[in-house]
């Protein structure tokens, strides 16, 4: 057989992650059922949740004036649990833009955005995201205007952040389904907005 | 103090009050630190304050971090912060800091 497959030796940390998963399997600390389920819980968090949140926003402004006071208590009433007096929801306004980072390591709203990107644990965004915003924004496309303020938030103890952008015109008379596709997750970390059908 | 902030934990009083101007201690203790170090001995002012939470510093040594230590979040203008900033004076960075961190400014 010339075909050596897709074959690849395990390296240090996902030896690591089997060797304690088995462990604690074969002490009884855990079964293999509550990991896989702890596993499937993770996967189920994704930016469809965050998205679902900003539509709501866009469309109620009861809900959007809770979310910007209590954003828990807010997610709570659609339904997604977030740990009390942990998330913040920041709102963009013609004359302000927020963009989040993690300098210290890489926290991140799980809760409404699920797994982070790569780009948002690496160095380069870590370091220039608090240093030089304006030049990092426009890498991923985003060009701010002078007269609007850019308020990078970086999160670095117990709070985590969510941005909840600007409802894009010509989304008028729009179901709420529809708002929540526009919404991407680069849009809720703040280095891009949703774009509507004028745009 | 707000029912929100209520704790069901030992926790200090707030020191500060939302407006109020405060300066980063500017020290290198050894440790886990989750005042990063390009802010140091910076000046800025409250924004909010966001509860109080066990000191991360203790619980990295495996002690209970209590009293819990408020926690601000601190807006600080970008161009006090990079003396070569480029980009509209208006422009701040908020961060989270723990209110053993600040001093009065």
């Amino acid at each position: 057989m010339n075909d050596k497959g897709s074959y690849k030796p395990l390296t240090y940390f996902q030896l690591m992650e089997v060797s304690l998963r088995e462990l604690l399997v074969e002490k009884g600390v855990l079964t293999a059922a509550q990991i896989d389920e702890a596993v499937e819980d993770m996967r189920r968090r994704t930016p469809e949740r965050g998205a679902q949140v900003v539509a709501r926003a866009w469309t109620d402004a009861a809900f959007k004036q809770r979310l910007l006071a209590d954003a828990p208590g807010a997610c709570e009433s659609l339904g997604i649990d977030v740990p009390k007096l942990r998330l913040v929801v920041v709102e963009n306004t013609p004359e302000v833009h927020n963009a989040v980072v993690c300098t210290l390591c890489s926290c991140y709203p799980r809760m409404l955005l699920g797994i982070p990107p790569d780009w948002y644990k690496s160095r380069n965004y870590r370091s220039r995201m608090v240093r030089e915003p304006r030049a990092v924004l426009a890498e991923f496309g985003l060009n701010v205007p002078e007269k609007v303020q850019i308020r990078v938030h970086d999160s670095t103890a117990d709070m985590r952040y969510m941005v909840l952008p600007m409802r894009p015109q010509g989304t008028e008379g729009w179901s709420e389904e529809r708002l929540a596709s526009i919404v991407n997750r680069n849009s809720m970390i703040g280095v891009a907005v949703p774009k509507g059908p004028n745009d | 103090m707000q029912p929100q902030f209520v704790t069901d934990y030992p926790a200090l009083a707030p020191r500060f009050e939302v407006g109020e101007r405060v300066r980063v201690r500017k020290a290198a203790p050894l440790g886990h630190i989750r005042t990063p170090f390009y802010i140091r001995g910076h000046e800025g002012t409250i924004e909010r304050l966001c509860g109080s939470f066990p000191n991360p510093e203790e619980l990295a040594q495996m002690r209970d971090g209590l009293p819990a230590q408020p926690l601000y979040r601190v807006r600080f203008r970008q161009k006090d912060v990079w003396p070569d900033y480029r980009g509209a004076d208006s422009d701040v960075l908020e961060i989270e800091i723990f209110q053993h961190w600040l001093e009065k400014a």
